[in-house]
């Protein structure tokens, strides 16, 4: 297991949400990115987030450890949700928010 | 490197032959592009199965040579 594949793995199993992006919370540095992250701030939800642009090794490696090609990637309680374009989809659906309140990730109480 | 749009039809048309593809050049610069994917091999899949589905029919290409692609999936109503 490579230091990187660690990492990752900590991460993942360590924090309830996770999210690998390009840039941070406070500056996204890609568009996709920061997608994700306005619609975790618009639900009110704690998560954690890693730049990937910080480390080759982890840019690399979380497309390894998903089995999936592109960046930004959201973990919930471990098991890796999907990008951006998913998570939009699920979030317009309702469908995040379920599956937040289906793992007792707490959200702070946005209009229904 | 950057992939025209018939490119991207054809990888996935060959993978997923009974789908309906539709591709939008974004921002007309070859790179950015959103697509609609409609095939039968979605139905009772996941998003995340869907669309790996389609990454697969572009054989490595997403991420690295194609940047950006908006993908939308869903099985035919």
């Amino acid at each position: 297991m490579t230091d990187a594949h660690q990492t990752i793995d900590n991460a993942v199993k360590s924090n309830d949400v996770m999210l690998f992006m390009k840039g941070t919370k406070q500056f996204p540095q890609c568009g996709f990115s920061g997608q994700v992250v306005q619609i975790l701030d618009y639900l009110g939800v704690d998560y954690t987030t890693m730049n990937v642009l910080e480390d080759d090794g982890i840019r690399n490696g979380i497309k390894a450890y998903s089995n999936w090609p592109t960046i930004p990637q959201l973990y919930v309680k471990g098991e890796f949700i999907g990008g951006c374009d998913i998570i939009r989809e699920m979030f317009q659906a309702g469908e995040l928010q379920s599956h937040m309140t289906a793992n007792g990730i707490s959200m702070r109480d946005t209009a229904a | 490197m950057a992939m025209d749009a018939h490119q991207i039809e054809r990888l996935i048309r060959e993978a997923l032959p009974d789908a309906t593809v539709e591709i939008r050049d974004l921002a007309g610069d070859g790179d950015h592009y959103a697509a609609v994917v409609v095939s039968e091999s979605f139905r009772g899949k996941t998003r995340v199965a869907q669309h790996k589905l389609v990454y697969d029919a572009l054989k490595g290409r997403m991420g690295g040579e194609l940047h950006a692609l908006a993908l939308q999936t869903s099985a035919p109503q």
